[in-house]
């Protein structure tokens, strides 16, 4: 048997850190935020391959011109996509600023999908019709893909909407938390249980909250509308473990309470459910995992989200959640 | 239930072998209900203007967003795209008009359709034999600045009362006259709406409409009269335009994930927890075809989020069954019969199933009623999953795990 409670403080040192930490990414750094939150244009078009010349390519494929334009000296160097796709990315981005006058603009190469995502200040439908004409006498095999301009206003309304759901989230479970270990009033108040989970629940948030901080300014990643769908799946999510180990914690202190001590049920419960805690998360790792690798684009942050918050939560369920109980029932039963 | 678990279980298959066959987008399935497609998955256009209604006062403000709302529909429907949607929304003071064009090619040429100004005119008639040409006028809805119902007040039929500016009431004024006793004709975006007949020449820029109208329709001519006139202006405040290809792709590859997972996490709950995990298996492919099935019958709009939330839901659904066997092995250990063991499993494991479950579905119901449209795509089919998964893990699983108990309650023994 594991001796959780005992190393608790070993347990709650980590996460400690590990929340520091988050909230500290997120106090300086701040998030990067999407154009559905920040308003804006965010544009995505495909264009054919960024190729070298036929020369040092393998031959034997049927190959598409260079887009890059003649005038320009080409980049050959030997090696792998990534000097092709900065060539590109400078390319877009120069048309952007010299033919559309937009300075801010922001251009990202995704190589493994070939696709160019470009994020600009909010622009009309004229100024989209225009920029399309040149984009695609500009470039070989020009596709737009996807093309969308929110005003500010809307960003703003989502930004509130979303701050709203988090919070009503966060509570509403905490209540049900309380309501559901009514009846577990012996030798630990119900409401002590939703208090334990409502701070597991922020330590699950936080986390990839700050890994998401973190990446926006290292890696320019941007939190959408997505990203807090996914922190409200974590919450929904992570508190399923929480649960069950309470659950047992509250069955045993009935039948062991004159037996055995507080912090040894409280042992013996967690060590009883880690099998199924683990094992229920780890079904939908395994389904969050292939969604990662196999799954479109579009919803790769959202689900690395999902994967580090799930992950967190199976950690915090076992080692932070019970244990907490103990703190929180303080003196109110011998240990 | 209990005596009879044979003759359920077959039921249960058999709802999901339809299910399965009806959500087929092959085949038979496809010649059921279509399946409702998203514009993230499709391909297509979402537009959203904002309705200026500053300068209209608080009791026309329904009668001026429904009269946009007609007009921008029937220029919608020109393009011939399946099932566009039109609907308006309140966002504070003003008003949205919601667009969504799917599967459209010209997105261009639509939104400067729609974003053009509903078009009223006034056209005088001239009769040739039994043809009749209609010869416009300068007369437009530029000059008309509102229209009112009412009703007669001796009849008590409902007409149509419109007042032009002073500009507009001068040509009308020029118009009514050269026209006494014969119909002018009156235009919407070219369509002819109305063609009564002038009794007299009318200064002072107020024409009242009468004719069989039924009140509806007398409100309807209202509201294009006054969408005509153009009180609140629109303009395009958000737009998400997907290519065919992108949608395409993220739907194969969603899909792809969603097998995928779903296979590792049956190879997975095989390998842990053997023959139970194999009734598991068989419960979650049956969840899946069900949940499916339901999505298409109500119908929901999948779109990428919400395939997403199903696919999360897959990996959720197994968790009662976790939880279950869990129990079952404890009370195996306990000493307890096999028969005994299984239900004294579920019976145990309830409360904790169910009490995990309503948090997720305090989750979903909270995203549902915070967010806009897109996510609310994935809180319905998360919402929808959890429900049904719970049936199928207490229902399902629990029948096949009681024939199997029964018929080999000498042998069962599930792996550590």
């Amino acid at each position: 048997m594991l001796n959780i409670v005992g190393k608790k403080n070993i347990y709650f040192t980590i996460s400690g850190v590990a929340v520091g930490a988050a909230i500290v990414a997120i106090a300086i750094f701040g998030f990067k935020e999407a154009v559905d939150f920040s308003g804006g244009t965010l544009w995505q078009f495909k264009m054919n391959p960024p190729t070298f010349p036929q020369s040092i390519v393998p031959s034997g494929k049927d190959l598409k011109p260079p887009f890059i334009p003649a005038a320009q000296p080409r980049g050959i160097r030997e090696g792998g996509g990534m000097n092709s796709g900065e060539t590109a990315i400078s390319n877009v981005k120069e048309i952007f600023q010299t033919n559309f006058a937009h300075e801010e603009v922001n251009v990202n190469y995704d190589a493994q999908n070939d696709i160019f995502l470009v994020r600009l200040k909010e622009i009309g439908e004229e100024d989209h019709q225009k920029f399309l004409q040149v984009l695609s006498t500009s470039f070989e095999g020009f596709e737009e893909l996807s093309f969308q301009s929110i005003g500010p206003s809307i960003g703003s309304d989502l930004r509130r909407k979303a701050i709203i759901a988090m919070i009503l989230a966060l509570i509403g479970i905490s209540f049900y938390i309380a309501y559901a270990f009514r009846k577990a009033s012996k030798p630990i108040s119900s409401w002590k249980y939703g208090i334990v989970t409502l701070l597991t629940l922020f330590h699950d948030i936080a986390i990839p909250a700050g890994l998401l901080a973190l990446l926006g300014h290292f890696s320019n990643v941007e939190i959408d509308g997505n990203f807090v769908v996914a922190l409200l799946v974590v919450v929904g999510f992570s508190v399923h473990d929480t649960i069950v180990v309470f659950d047992r914690i509250r069955e045993n202190l009935v039948l062991y309470r004159a037996k055995k001590k507080f912090s040894e049920i409280i042992n013996e419960s967690v060590n009883q459910t880690l099998a199924r805690s683990v094992n229920t998360s780890l079904t939908l790792l395994l389904v969050l995992i292939s969604l990662y690798f196999v799954g479109p684009a579009n919803l790769h942050y959202f689900i690395l989200t999902l994967i580090v918050g799930v992950t967190t939560g199976i950690y915090s369920s076992i080692f932070i959640a019970s244990p907490g109980l103990l703190v929180a029932s303080g003196k109110s039963i011998k240990t | 239930m209990r005596e009879n678990p044979g003759i359920f279980l077959t039921l249960v298959i058999i709802v999901a072998v339809f299910a399965g066959v009806f959500v087929y987008p092959k085949l038979l399935g496809a010649n059921w209900l279509p399946w409702k497609l998203g514009l993230d998955l499709v391909g297509g256009s979402h537009l959203v203007y904002n309705i200026d209604l500053s300068q209209v006062g608080d009791g026309e403000k329904d009668s001026v967003t429904n009269g946009i709302r007609d007009v921008i529909e029937r220029r919608v429907n020109l393009f011939g795209v399946s099932e566009p949607q039109v609907f308006t929304a309140k966002a504070g003071a003003d008003a949205q008009l919601v667009v969504e064009l799917a599967g459209i090619k010209n997105i261009t040429e639509a939104i400067k359709l729609i974003g053009e100004t509903p078009l009223l005119d006034f056209r005088e008639i001239e009769q040739n034999g039994s043809s009749s040409n209609f010869i416009p006028t300068n007369l437009t809805g530029r000059f008309v600045s509102g229209a009112q119902l009412t009703f007669d007040q001796t009849t008590g039929a409902a007409q149509v009362a419109i007042s032009f500016n002073d500009e507009g009431a001068k040509i009308f004024e020029l118009m009514t006259e050269q026209n006494v006793g014969k119909p002018i004709a009156i235009f919407l975006d070219n369509t002819l709406i109305e063609a009564p007949t002038v009794q007299q020449k009318i200064s002072g820029g107020q024409a009242v409409i009468t004719g069989g109208f039924s009140i509806a329709e007398a409100r309807q001519l209202v509201e294009r009269f006054n969408a005509g006139a153009l009180p609140a202006p629109i303009n395009l405040i958000n737009q998400q335009t997907i290519s065919p290809t992108l949608g395409a792709d993220s739907m194969r590859k969603v899909i792809t994930a969603g097998a995928v997972g779903t296979l590792l996490v049956m190879i997975f709950m095989v390998i842990y927890y053997g023959i139970f995990g194999f009734f598991a298996s068989l419960a979650l492919l049956i969840y899946i075809a069900v949940t499916l099935g339901l999505f298409k019958l109500i119908p929901i709009t999948m779109t990428l989020a919400g395939l997403a939330g199903f696919v999360l839901t897959i990996g959720m659904a197994v968790d009662a069954n976790v939880l279950i066997f869990e129990r079952i092995k404890e009370e195996l250990k306990r000493g307890l019969s096999k028969v005994g063991a299984v239900e004294e499993g579920f019976r145990r494991a309830w409360p904790s199933i169910r009490d995990s479950n309503i948090s997720t579905i305090i989750t979903a119901a909270i995203l549902y009623l915070f967010t806009s449209s897109f996510v609310k795509g994935f809180a319905l089919t998360l919402l929808i999953g959890v429900l049904v998964s719970l049936f199928s893990a207490i229902t399902t699983t629990r029948l096949f795990l009681r024939i199997f108990a029964k018929s080999t309650s000498k042998t069962l023994n599930p792996k550590p």
